[in-house]
């Protein structure tokens, strides 16, 4: 009798499972394409705020150069990540570069980086953080455009020394409240400028000789 | 009908009255934007998951209800995750955990068990509806309390969820660079969350005064006495 009654619920339990797996797979299966669009358009979107359409004529989402094992501490990264590479007429104008800093107030700040190949800043974008709203949280672009007087520096402007808070001698501002994570954010800044300064040769070869080789997968955002 | 109007909205809310769901709840509603997405998808699973469990109801032992109710209710939620990430792909990522986490919502396995699953298609739907909007009521509620008093808007980021019309819907009645921190921290949540429940009690509490006063007072020092026939 037990037996007869295991025997059924279990079927009926087996039953529900196939019959959710099917639709879960088929939902899947129909989200599919638009979510990969809406995560191409997310990503292409972060990307040509920081290169916008005129200063590059390439596929910017395409165009990728690996980074090489020996910068993924500088940059942060845990599992490697891919710069993108703005050219215009097929000649590079600036590289976009993921960097992560784990010294913010709480948890990793997730930006992303363009220098153009004169070594200044095309632009820096918070893309993930878990700052304090309100406070640390002006790093971001809708909060604040504190990230945009980033634009046009370079190592040489300020000195290297000066790329610290005011608070610290340094050349950019603090926010009311808040040092830790201006001060993270410029410090990993500064950190993928000089990053930049010693792979550069090696960005621009290899790109020129890749010119047509480019078709190589998306790069997912580094995970973080 | 009413009843299960009344219920879900008011006397019963899910929110205000059963405290289910309160870790959503009380995470997401800085903002009107992203209270109105949990809500929504929170209300499309509830009417989803009661609707079928009613539909299964006679077909289902009791030893596995739990087990079919709970998958019913993570298809659902995977469902809506899926859909979200393909059409408001920003909202999502705001939203992040707390989508998947629509699972945990006691609210939807308690509507199920107490409710879908001894009442006819209809009545369930209705129930899940006026549950489900019960709860959105008090995410946006929250939502609006929240991010006007944190960040001096209101409505602000509606874009997300409406499309590019909706970036000029942000009203700032304080002006530009208002900001009150703690209504936008946890804190904030638990201290308005509070509020509304007082406000609400404070409201029954008038309701109930008022049905008392309107009783006829029974006279004092009147006699009992016993009538056949009618008095004129």
């Amino acid at each position: 009798m037990i037996f007869k009654s295991m025997g059924k619920n279990s079927l009926l339990l087996a039953l529900f499972a196939l019959i959710t797996a099917l639709i879960l797979a088929s939902t899947d299966r129909l989200t599919e394409e638009p979510i990969a669009e809406s995560e191409r358009i997310a990503a292409q979107k972060a990307l040509f705020e920081i290169i916008p359409v005129e200063r590059h004529n390439n596929d910017l989402l395409l165009d990728l150069q690996p980074i090489p094992e020996k910068y993924w501490a500088t940059l942060g990264l845990e599992s490697g990540g891919d710069i993108h590479i703005a050219r215009l007429d097929g000649q590079p104008v600036a590289a976009i570069i993921p960097s992560i800093t784990a010294e913010g107030y709480s948890g990793d700040i997730a930006m992303i980086i363009g220098v153009n190949f004169d070594g200044s800043v095309a632009g820096v974008r918070v893309i993930e953080h878990k700052e304090t709203p309100g406070l640390g949280d002006k790093v971001d672009l809708r909060k604040s455009d504190w990230i945009l007087s980033f634009n046009g520096k370079s190592l040489s402007d300020p000195e290297p020394n000066a790329w610290n808070v005011k608070k610290e001698k340094g050349e950019f501002d603090q926010f009311t409240g808040a040092t830790i994570t201006p001060r993270a954010v410029i410090h990993q800044i500064a950190k993928t400028l000089q990053y930049f300064d010693q792979d550069k040769e090696r960005l621009l070869n290899n790109s020129n000789n890749q010119l047509s080789s480019t078709n190589q997968s998306i790069s997912e955002q580094p995970a973080q | 009908m009413s009843e299960v109007t009344k219920n879900g909205l008011w006397t019963n809310n899910p929110a205000l009255v059963q405290l289910l769901g309160l870790c959503p709840l009380l995470a997401v509603t800085g903002t009107v934007v992203n209270a109105l997405g949990l809500g929504l998808a929170t209300m499309m699973v509830l009417i989803g998951s009661n609707i079928i469990v009613s539909l299964i109801r006679h077909h289902v032992s009791d030893a596995v209800r739990l087990p079919v109710f709970v998958i019913i209710i993570a298809t659902f939620v995977t469902c809506a995750e899926l859909v979200m990430k393909a059409f408001t792909y920003e909202l999502y990522q705001i939203l992040g955990i707390f989508i998947p986490l629509i699972v945990t919502n006691c609210a939807i396995l308690g509507r199920a068990e107490a409710f879908a699953s001894r009442h006819s298609v209809g009545m369930a739907a209705l129930d899940g509806f006026m549950m489900g909007l019960g709860f959105l009521m008090v995410l946006i509620c929250l939502g609006a309390v929240r991010e006007l008093l944190g960040q001096g808007t209101l409505l602000a980021d509606m874009q997300l969820l409406f499309g590019a019309t909706a970036e000029s819907w942000t009203l700032r009645p304080f002006g530009d660079g208002y900001s009150f921190l703690i209504a936008i921290l946890p804190p904030g949540a638990f201290l308005v969350m509070g509020f509304l429940m007082a406000i609400k009690n404070a409201i029954d509490w008038q309701i109930k005064l008022r049905a008392e006063a309107d009783k006829p007072a029974p006279v004092k020092g009147a006699k009992r006495i016993r009538t056949t026939g009618h008095i004129s």
